[in-house]
């Protein structure tokens, strides 16, 4: 039988099918954090029963953590409390954390890969929703639940049902000025928030056979945007050379073993798909979200569509536009420019080239919040910290921030922000909070301008 | 677990639609390290206005609506995964949640949590807002046994989909964990297997 992608690492993981019922799957990888996993721990506790794997567990502080001042104590004593139950409970459980102020620590979703503790091939889970993340290595990567982070800790194993199958291809050469947070946006704006529901998505064509580890990041990031549970791509060239020599990868002889595996990863010819859908790279231009869930996108040139409906109207009223409008002069007091599916090296060196030189606007408070302490540190070091301070942009420490707001990094109410995150929901970014999704570069224009610009123009 | 047979109840309607697990309950709310007290903050921002006052015109503070079924809008629980909007919602009283869609992981959370989604569907969806919004003190019957939902008045009925070995948890009240444990066994001889690899 023709196997896609999916199939041929979801059935090697497969150790037994119930009749009738889900397959119990095996899990390689399990990433935690301070906020889905102490329920989880208490969960073993009052079964009396212990951690099965340590080893395969890794642990990260990143939802709830500040990103001013990470050497002092925490201020806000729930969030305190909260990191001290992690220390304490992966202490307990001999599972290896990379705590704050630990020089691989960040948002889970941008220091596993980048420390080649993702790698092809796997099956990886974490409780929280964009775990898809990993799937731009050719993984299967989910978000599960507490309850099934505590299942994963007693057996290593999650009792699931086999997704189905769906292909979004791309095919054609990228316009100017547009990047895979545009190309992830269109696709969700034409698919819609629950095309996805039940499907496990693979990308595929030359738009993401051309692109970095970190777009392709970017792209399967956001897959749970449009329902489904993880989004990948087929391991090539591009994947191994991300991998090969980093940290937890494997090295020398095992290495070379790993890739002649890896390379069989890929989707039969003719394997057969629930659902495909086929896009032209030449019909996508920037993109920016209008409403409250990711699928409410335009082009950044467009205009809000009329006759949306109740739903509509609703989203309309709370981010104070109108059917018909075009965003464009919107002014704009607050960009932000981080979150696990914005926050990698290449994010901010392609907002730093269009920053350098240009000055922010005055109205506008430009947050830039590094996903790792590694992309801090290599900000630094690459002197794109000297361009975003000088052109009055505020560096911070890495974390999730204003993605979900639950540290300080709040936007006030009723204000816009451009945003590089995932999901524009009311009151996501902070109560009352209006924010407006984009790519890095449309957000550096932002903060430049003041307001939204169709930025194309000026580019070279 | 708490085992679900049948439910026979009042319901509350909540007809918007795509309502995101950050409306069930904003991630200021995470911040606890139990699963206590999240019924309080269940929809928190909508239930009260900006000045901390119950919003009138939401339908959780609407005195006519009471009762453990929930019926929301199309595509219910979409977003985070965060399985405190379960436990908000069987914190506050809930054991049901209608709607004509619902997110994959939510879905699957509520189940975990003894919280049973029902999809109907959006035809049905609609009658039942109808009949909550003429007949705020009907009642509805949820069956799991037969799969089925129905509007006592009327006795018009819809056949719902649950998987198998989920409904079996359900009516036992058995989790997934009791069972993982159980295959110990074969989980350790794929282990072995995948070593020599
Ligand atoms: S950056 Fe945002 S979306 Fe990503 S893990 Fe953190 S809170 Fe979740």
């Amino acid at each position: 039988m023709k196997k896609t992608l999916f199939d041929k690492i979801w059935d090697s993981h497969v150790v037994e099918s119930i009749p009738n019922g889900p397959d119990v799957l095996y899990i390689d990888k399990h990433l935690i954090h301070e906020v889905t996993s102490p329920q989880a721990f208490n969960e073993l506790k009052e079964r009396g029963i212990s951690v099965y794997r340590p080893d395969k567990i890794v642990a990260t502080a990143d939802h709830n953590t500040p990103t001013l001042n990470q050497h002092l104590p925490i201020k806000d004593l729930l969030s305190r409390k909260q990191l001290s139950e992690l220390t304490q409970n992966c202490e307990e459980n001999n599972i290896q954390l990379y705590g704050l102020g630990h020089p691989y620590n960040g948002i889970v979703h941008v220091m596993a890969p980048e420390l080649g503790i993702t790698q092809p091939g796997m099956t990886i889970v974490c409780g929280d929703s964009h775990t898809s993340t990993h799937g731009a290595f050719g993984t299967i990567a989910f978000g599960i639940g507490t309850s099934q982070v505590a299942q994963v800790f007693a057996s290593q194993c999650l009792l699931v049902e086999k997704p189905k199958k769906m292909r979004v291809n791309v095919n054609g050469k990228l316009k100017k000025g547009v990047l895979p947070k545009d190309v992830i946006l269109y696709i969700i704006s034409k698919l819609g928030t629950n095309s996805g529901t039940g499907y496990f998505c693979e990308y595929a064509g030359d738009v993401f056979e051309n692109m970095s580890m970190e777009g392709r990041m970017t792209v399967c990031n956001m897959s749970i945007e449009m329902g489904a549970r993880g989004g990948l791509i087929a391991p090539d060239d591009t994947t191994f050379n991300y991998v090969e020599g980093k940290e937890f990868a494997p090295k020398g002889e095992e290495f070379e073993k790993r890739k002649a595996y890896w390379k069989t990863l890929k989707t039969d010819e003719n394997a057969v798909f629930d659902k495909e859908v086929s896009f032209e790279a030449e019909d996508i231009e920037p993109m920016v979200t209008y409403g409250t869930n990711p699928g409410m996108g335009i082009k950044l040139t467009g205009s809000i569509p009329t006759g949306a409906g109740k739903s509509a109207d609703k989203a309309l009223e709370y981010m104070g536009f109108v059917q018909g409008e075009s965003l464009l002069d919107k002014p704009v007091n607050w960009i932000f420019i981080g979150s696990c599916t914005n926050s990698r090296i290449e994010d901010f060196r392609v907002a730093a080239s269009y920053i350098k030189g240009k000055q922010k606007a005055a109205n506008v408070n430009a947050l830039i919040v590094p996903g790792s302490r590694q992309v801090a540190d290599q900000i630094k070091a690459e002197g794109l910290q000297e361009i975003f301070e000088n052109a009055g942009f505020t560096l911070r420490q890495p974390g999730c921030s204003a993605c979900l707001a639950m540290n300080d990094d709040k936007i006030p109410a009723g204000e816009y922000c451009v945003s590089t995150s995932n999901r524009n929901f009311e009151g996501r970014q902070g109560q009352g909070a209006r924010t407006i999704l984009a790519s890095p570069l449309t957000a550096a224009a932002t903060a430049v301008a003041g307001k939204l610009v169709d930025f194309t123009k000026s580019l070279n | 677990m708490e085992k679900f047979i049948k439910l026979t109840a009042t319901a509350v309607p909540l007809e918007t639609e795509n309502i995101d697990t950050d409306q069930i309950i904003p991630a200021r709310f995470l911040k606890a390290t139990d699963k206590a007290g999240f019924g309080e903050n269940l929809f928190r921002d909508w239930r009260y206005t900006k000045d901390e006052n119950l919003n009138p015109d939401f339908s959780l503070n609407n005195p006519s609506y009471a009762g453990p079924i929930l019926v929301a809008g199309d595509n219910f629980g979409c977003g985070s995964s965060r399985e405190h909007a379960a436990w908000a919602l069987k914190a506050y009283g809930f054991k049901v949640v209608v709607s004509s869609y619902f997110a994959d992981i939510f879905k699957g959370n509520a189940l975990n949590n003894g919280l049973l989604p029902v999809q109907v569907s959006p035809e049905f969806l609609e009658k039942l807002f109808d009949y909550l919004n003429s007949q705020p003190s009907g009642e509805i019957i949820v069956d799991l046994e037969n799969q089925q939902i129905s509007i006592k008045d009327s006795g018009e009925a819809e056949n719902f989909e649950i998987d198998p070995y989920k409904k079996t948890c359900m009516l036992n009240g058995y989790d997934d964990i009791d069972f993982l444990l159980s295959r110990r066994n074969a989980i350790k001889k794929y282990e072995d297997k995948q070593l020599q690899i």
